[in-house]
């Protein structure tokens, strides 16, 4: 058979039932290994017409790589094997590159997470949109163009005219996330497979990312959604499949799996999930198995009225290339307490970082200040404020790009330990000190040699604890700790906060993109839009009974478990 | 029931050999600069005569087995004088290099860190200087000082450190916005302690592997000066005075050219090759 003749031989019948239910994709015992490492060790689904399946996992599950054998993408060193990949009668483990390139875009549509990596930087959007078109050689350039707009505005891009004519990097993340989905839907593709379609994007975004998809499953297109986020796929599958390390733990209609789960896994998963009904409980299942354990949390406020760490006012004034003035904080104020945690929560752009950063003294705010102790600290001269520095540590998203890339883990904690009020008098003493430390944050001894390049994500972040905690800070200001970490980890490290604070009374300034982290951490909270406070207050108040309209906005688009 | 590989993978064994293996061309550019070093601790170890000494019976003889790179107009053994040139040559390139660096970093780093106008001046100085060819910079020295070995080490070092110059400063900008910089400064350390614990190290860390790549250029640039007469003066075996000497009998005796230009080639292109693989190490490391 000639490669033209496999390429024709995959049009589907159209006669075929495209009624809601029928089954469309059909994965038998489905194995990817790269080279002796097998990472999808024998999974079966079915995709049906209208329906959504949803494979949640952790890094590592096979996942991903599950979502490219679906569109031939598994790369060279690869092997796959099934007993059947059938799409509709065409047997996809025998397909040619090129009969692939018939496949793909007209049959199955595919949607990344990473918008900005996956459109062509150069290319003008409606370009990106209409490619698949012109991959399948439909209708002429003109033609093509006005269906890519067409495509923009049906996946709700304001001034699609003007948009499909700027470049990816113009658009905001959402609306880059928009245009690929546009581009996947082109062809009006009978399957649609998304890999982690909104992991990049702000919670308002994803709502409405989610309701898109949505609506295409309404009008029929079968979807495949790919996460590690369940509440996600709460919102959106019919069926869900929960793998790790490369199996199907569990597999069910979506309602039972999310509240009546049968494996322990998937409900470890569950419970790991921050949210508002994990307050003072523990996320992660104690090694030895057993019930949830409530956490102590019983805090007495000493020093109610005097707070450690106090914004006044702070406001931050960026000049950008344009010449043009851009306000990224504007006069946010807020008091910290001993022993407390304040969340600090927004979407992209809403100056919480550039806070943490004024907060810290590494920023001077262009007006208002911040006070240690009820003592100035970002009025201080940059000498006199260095000495103070140990009260108040840091702990930042990426922990790996915050060590010296030189430096083992025992060199970075003794360093730490060095700046405290005690430094160690001899090697020896630091030694013992750090491994205390490293125990404190669960490593241990072994991990003193080891150089955080070859730790874990969430290893590396215990480092990054441990060397927050070295000099006996008051105050740390945490940046999206966990944000970079699988929910499981998530939730052990959340724990470790949480402990932490217990033990040693420690202040949390706790930032987060996360409403359901936040919720779980926090105290009290702000709300930052737009470099301002729109609205502050107990967590309970904040989550039960929200003031503000962007407040009410944010826990509307929350995906929660409980919706299914 | 069929079980059909879509793609083949490329075997563990086969990928596990290709990361052992040494290439060819590393041994020997390792065999060539061990050669060199050798050459310039102890010459005698490798030759048995003086490169001096004259024997007006012997002169212009081709290679033999006394001779291997023949004899030249004094009958001196070129080979000897090939190995006796070696620390000069060496010595030129080290010197040449090391001074260029010295120049790059303090202008590199005054540039990156201070930012602003300091920084606009370097680096518009820099970039005149980069335009200027570095020849026509080391015969300006040489007309104003007369060639010597210093003048030659002076001019080939002043005319390369623009580039190198330019490179610390883009590596002191890129460092400097490293979160582990930032961290450092939270927990309290100084600027001064911040920039040698951390930015120093870590911007120069790429840079080793240029600066052996510059070692080799420099050898060139000073044989080049040097085959204009412009250099290190006779009877001094320096390889680029070899070339200049055996000029004139270019077409009676060759070896007197290809031999010292050979030599010349060779270590370029050991210690560059050998520079090359220290930066993939180094790149390999980093994440």
């Amino acid at each position: 058979m000639t490669a033209d003749a496999e390429a024709e031989q995959i049009v589907l019948d159209p006669a075929t039932d495209r009624a809601a239910g029928a089954p469309l994709l059909t994965v038998q015992n489905l194995r990817v290994s790269f080279g002796t490492a097998e990472v999808v060790k024998g999974i079966s689904f079915t995709t049906r017409v209208g329906r959504c399946i949803g494979i949640v996992g952790e890094s590592g599950s096979g996942k991903s790589v599950t979502a490219r054998t679906l569109v031939g993408l598994t790369g060279p060193n690869s092997q796959v094997q099934a007993d059947k990949i059938d799409l509709r009668g065409v047997d996809l483990t025998r397909q040619s590159q090129r009969s692939w390139r018939a496949i793909r875009g007209r049959e199955i549509g595919f949607i990344l997470q990473d918008a900005l990596a996956s459109l062509d930087q150069l290319r003008r959007v409606g370009d990106e949109v209409a490619e698949p078109l012109k991959v399948h050689r439909w209708g002429n350039k003109e033609a093509r163009q006005r269906r890519a707009v067409e495509l923009l505005a049906s996946v709700g891009v304001p001034e699609p005219e003007v948009k499909a004519r700027q470049r990816p990097y113009e658009l905001s993340g959402g609306l880059r996330q928009r245009a690929l989905i546009a581009s996947a839907i082109a062809l009006d593709p009978k399957l649609i497979v998304a890999d982690e379609p909104t992991t990049a994007l702000d919670v308002t975004i994803q709502a409405q990312v989610l309701d898109l998809l949505a609506e295409s499953k309404a009008l029929g297109t079968s979807i495949i959604l790919i996460s590690h986020d369940l509440s996600v796929v709460a919102r959106l599958a019919d069926e869900v499949v929960v793998m790790r390390a490369g199996e199907v733990v569990e597999h069910g209609p979506a309602q039972q799996v999310l509240q009546q789960p049968r494996h322990e896994y998937t409900q470890a998963l569950l419970d790991a999930v921050p949210s508002e009904h994990t307050r003072g409980t523990r996320l992660a299942r104690p090694p030895h198995g057993g019930n949830v354990v409530p956490l102590r949390r019983a805090r007495t406020r000493a020093g109610r009225d005097r707070p450690l760490l106090e914004a006044r006012n702070i406001t931050q004034v960026f000049r950008g290339p344009d010449k043009v003035d851009r306000t990224v904080v504007d006069d946010v104020s807020f008091q910290l307490f001993a022993g407390e945690t304040l969340g600090i929560v927004g979407e992209s752009g809403s100056g919480k970082t550039t806070s943490a950063r004024i907060a810290l003294s590494l920023l001077q705010p262009t007006a208002g200040e911040v006070l240690l102790r009820g003592q100035p600290w970002s009025a201080l001269p940059a000498p006199q404020r260095r000495p103070l520095r140990r009260q108040i540590g840091v702990i930042y998203q990426d922990p790996l790009s915050s060590f010296d890339p030189r430096w083992a883990v025992g060199r970075i904690i003794t360093d730490a330990l060095s700046r405290g009020s005690k430094p160690p008098s001899s090697r020896a003493e630091a030694r013992t000190r750090a491994i205390r430390l490293l125990e404190q944050v669960g490593l241990g001894e072994q991990h003193l040699a080891s150089s955080p390049l070859h730790l874990s994500g969430g290893q590396r972040q215990r480092v990054a604890i441990a060397r927050a905690l070295a000099p006996e800070p008051a105050v740390i200001v945490c940046d999206e700790p966990v944000s970079a970490l699988d929910v499981s980890i998530q939730a052990q490290v959340l724990d470790l906060f949480t402990d932490l604070q217990d033990e040693l009374g420690v202040s949390y300034l706790f930032i987060s993109h996360d409403l359901g982290v936040i919720h779980h951490m926090s105290d009290r909270i702000l709300v930052m839009k737009d470099g301002r406070v729109v609205e502050s207050g107990t967590a309970d108040e904040v989550f039960e009974r929200p003031r503000d309209p962007y407040t009410q906005r944010l826990l509307t688009a929350l995906p929660r478990l409980a919706q299914v | 029931m069929s079980a059909t590989a879509v793609y083949p993978a490329r075997s563990p064994a086969r990928v596990r050999a290709a990361r052992l293996r040494v290439r060819p061309g590393t041994a020997i550019a390792f065999l060539v600069v061990a050669l060199v070093v050798a050459a310039v601790i102890a010459p005698g170890l490798l030759t048995s005569r003086s490169p001096y000494t004259i024997n007006l019976e012997h002169t212009l003889m081709s290679p033999s087995l006394s001779h291997p790179f023949g004899t030249d107009d004094a009958g001196r053994d070129l080979y000897t004088r090939v190995i006796y040139g070696a620390r000069e040559s060496l010595g030129i390139g080290l010197g040449a290099t090391g001074l260029a660096m010295a120049i790059a970093i303090l202008l590199g780093f005054v540039a990156g860190l201070a930012g602003g106008i300091v920084d606009t001046l370097i680096t518009r100085i820099l970039e005149v200087a980069f335009a200027f060819p570095v020849l026509l910079l080391a015969l300006l020295l040489i007309a104003i000082r007369g060639p010597s070995v210093g003048t030659e080490i002076v001019a080939v070092g002043i005319g390369s450190a623009p580039g190198y110059a330019r490179m610390v400063r883009g590596q002191v900008m890129h460092v400097r916005q490293a979160p582990y910089i930032e961290a450092a400064a939270a927990l309290g350390h100084s600027r001064w302690s911040v920039i040698r614990r951390h930015l120093f190290p870590n911007a120069m860390r790429p840079l080793v592997a240029v600066i052996t790549l510059g070692i080799g250029q420099s050898i060139v640039w000073a044989s080049a000066l040097a085959f204009l007469g412009l250099g290190v003066a006779p009877p001094s075996p320096e390889w680029g005075a070899l070339l200049d000497s055996g000029r004139l009998y270019i077409t009676t005796s060759w070896w007197l050219e290809i031999f010292p230009g050979l030599v010349i080639v060779l270590v370029a292109l050991s210690v560059t090759s050998l520079g090359r693989t220290l930066q993939h190490q180094l790149e390999g490391a980093s994440r």
